[in-house]
């Protein structure tokens, strides 16, 4: 019984991504003003938000690529702008991304692409790397084939899950998607959703996700952050969200697409 | 390679040993790509035998999709020899992990061993030939739909597209005044020095002027500036229509009902036909200027007697030959770079192939043709 109380009022675990107090500006124009939010290990966040708002500006600070103005973002424990090399290449080994147009490297062939980081960070026989790509290949639904092709022979969709095998390369602990689903059609958009539950489950994968696709934020996200007004307005499941009294989240949940993918009960 | 702390707790083999009739192997660690390729090498030791295998994952910290991969190969090949394999201890995540992995096993397609030897070396003389054929026919092509869209605005200047025309004729003209200006100079003063080294010899110095007068109004300043522009503006025009054709900016044209040649090619083509002379010419008097001041350092020669042996001594037909020849390069050099941006491509590399191929194209051929045009004026009698 003691143990049991005790475990209850075990804080929650460290959380994966930690944010606080983020500000971000292009030249006058803010992006961020004191933005925080909270990702928990093995949990799908779903960033929803306006055009505009920063969402992939959002994502960038994260992983580095844009430097904040003011504020402290950690990831794993560890903060994003004053890591020493080593620690860099440590971190970036432990996170898989997505970025929105695929980003493939256009002279490499898509299995040369997945190889790139296994190549970069380890040591291993190419046979194996071969194996790893065909089967990654696999597990995002491409055939065979696509593994000789350069990211120009192949469609928007195959493109997208191509990056996608990409970022799993190494096996990440954590996921950053910008629009997974955004231009596949609806059934390789829900296989996309499975593919991403499943390796959730089996991996303990944690998921930063924007994305603009009801039916994703409804079928795997555990918790959703809405942005606007330069922070995270909200945080937390669809029902708990379209109770914030907000007409942004009024309208994006329960405009006639937010109804027809939530289903009867937000009628 | 980038540097990275040593994996702690790598995967292994903890014990190799029987259980009943069966072969027992028991992992341990943590089962992830960090380590998986001494794990493979592992593996790979181990052949089917004619008893059954248990593998054994309970002591495993973490298994991941390539750790799950190699144990559901391990289980593939041994199974393949006719005995049953099983895993042992598993948590249901990693059984799952390894029926998934074991459905997205499929017969790889062989990786096409590059061809070596005669046959090869035949296709590849072959497929270059081809290549080239193919381009040509391109090129054919290209010039012939430049000249149609050329001949159907020249005759109407309402269509003429002057804004670009002027955009670019900044871009290749006033914004390279100053590197023209100087490296002309600078052959300007070159010459000087050199011819007044080799002339003094002969107390000839005073033909120094000469010298300079009519080499770089006759050849060296349009011929340099030719060159400058090839690299500059040249390379400039492959890179842009190129990426713009990656992108699809020259199908969205298309669509819209606008001809890329007329929109794309006929400003720059245009826009450099009608700067190229002037800037030659600036060119030309910077080389002057180059070499009167080096004349009037080393031999005393003051600019006004320096001038005047220029008008002298530098026949009127060498400005009209930098004249002819200037608009003939900038058509070269035009065509070549807008062409070469036209043929882009797929992805980033062919814009970079494709540009290098422009500068060096477009200098090869400007050379040659000053190198005919030099014949040509000559047999004509402008010595």
């Amino acid at each position: 019984m003691a143990d049991s109380a005790a475990q209850a009022q075990a804080p929650l675990p460290d959380p994966v991504i930690h944010i606080e107090g983020l500000k971000n500006a292009f030249g006058d124009k803010v992006i961020h003003q004191n933005l925080a939010l909270d990702v928990h290990p093995g949990e799908v966040l779903g960033v929803v938000g306006g055009s505009g708002t920063g969402k992939s500006v959002l994502m960038r600070s994260i992983i580095g690529l844009q430097l904040p103005a003011e504020g402290r973002i950690t990831v794993f424990g560890e903060d994003v702008d004053k890591l020493t090399d080593a620690q860099g290449a440590d971190l970036r080994r432990r996170w898989g991304v997505l970025f929105q147009n695929g980003a493939l490297f256009s002279g490499l062939t898509v299995a040369e692409n997945i190889e790139v980081p296994m190549r970069e960070f380890y040591r291993m026989p190419q046979r194996l790397m071969d194996e790893i790509a065909a089967y990654k290949l696999a597990l995002v639904g491409l055939p065979a084939d696509a593994a000789a092709k350069y990211p120009s022979e192949l469609s928007g969709g195959m493109v997208k899950r191509a990056a996608l095998a990409r970022a799993l390369a190494l096996d990440p602990r954590l996921l950053f998607l910008d629009e997974p689903t955004s231009g596949l059609d609806p059934i390789s958009a829900a296989a996309f959703d499975e593919l991403i539950g499943e390796l959730k489950r089996t991996l303990g994968l944690t998921v930063f996700m924007i994305t603009h696709d009801l039916d994703s934020l409804h079928a795997i996200c555990d918790r959703v952050a809405v942005l606007a007004e330069k922070r995270v307005l909200g945080v937390g499941t669809i029902p708990e969200l379209m109770r914030l009294d907000h007409p942004w989240i009024k309208s994006y949940f329960g405009g006639p697409r937010g109804r027809a993918a939530l289903g009867q009960e937000a009628a | 390679m980038t540097t990275l702390s040593p994996p702690s707790d790598p995967a292994r083999v903890l014990a190799d040993t029987s259980e009943g009739a069966a072969r027992l192997l028991r992992l341990g660690g943590r089962l992830t790509i960090a380590t998986a390729s001494d794990l493979d090498r592992a593996f790979a030791l181990i052949q089917p035998e004619a008893r059954p295998l248990i593998v054994d994952v309970a002591q495993c910290a973490r298994v991941d999709t390539t750790g799950a991969w190699l144990i559901h190969r391990l289980v593939r090949d041994w199974k393949a020899g006719g005995q049953p394999a099983t895993v042992r201890g598993a948590s249901a995540d990693v059984l799952q992990l390894i029926d998934r992995l074991g459905a997205a096993d499929r017969k790889r397609g062989p990786r096409r061993p590059p061809a070596r030897g005669i046959a090869a070396t035949l296709a590849n003389i072959g497929g270059a030939m081809i290549g080239a054929i193919a381009t040509l026919g391109g090129f054919l092509d290209f010039l012939g739909t430049t000249l149609l869209a050329l001949a159907r605005t020249l005759p109407r200047p309402a269509k003429w597209r002057w804004d670009p025309i002027i955009y670019q004729g900044e871009a290749v003209m006033v914004n390279a005044l100053g590197i023209v200006g100087l490296m002309s100079f600078l052959v300007g003063f070159v010459i000087a020095q050199q011819g007044a080294v080799q002339l003094k010899q002969f107390g000839a110095d005073v033909f120094t002027i000469n010298l300079i007068g009519r080499a770089t109004l006759r050849e060296l300043g349009v011929l340099m500036t030719a060159i400058m522009v090839a690299g500059r503006s040249g390379a400039a025009f492959a890179a842009q229509i190129g990426s713009m054709k990656l992108n699809e900016e020259v199908d969205a044209l298309r669509t819209i009902g606008m001809s890329p040649y007329e929109v794309l090619v006929l400003p720059r083509l245009l826009a450099l036909v009608l700067t190229m002379p002037l800037l030659a010419f600036f060119a030309a008097l910077c080389a002057l200027i180059g070499g009167g001041l080096y004349c009037w350092i080393d031999l005393s020669i003051p600019p006004v007697t320096f001038i005047a042996r220029i008008r002298e001594v530098v026949p009127m037909t060498d400005f009209y030959i930098t004249l002819i020849k200037a608009p003939v390069f900038a058509v070269v050099i035009a065509i070549t770079g807008c062409f070469q941006g036209m043929q882009v491509t797929g992805n980033a590399e062919s814009v970079g192939q494709r540009t290098t191929a422009a500068v060096v194209q477009s200098i090869f051929l400007v050379i040659v043709l000053d190198a005919f045009l030099a014949v040509f004026f000559a047999a004509l009698g402008w010595i």
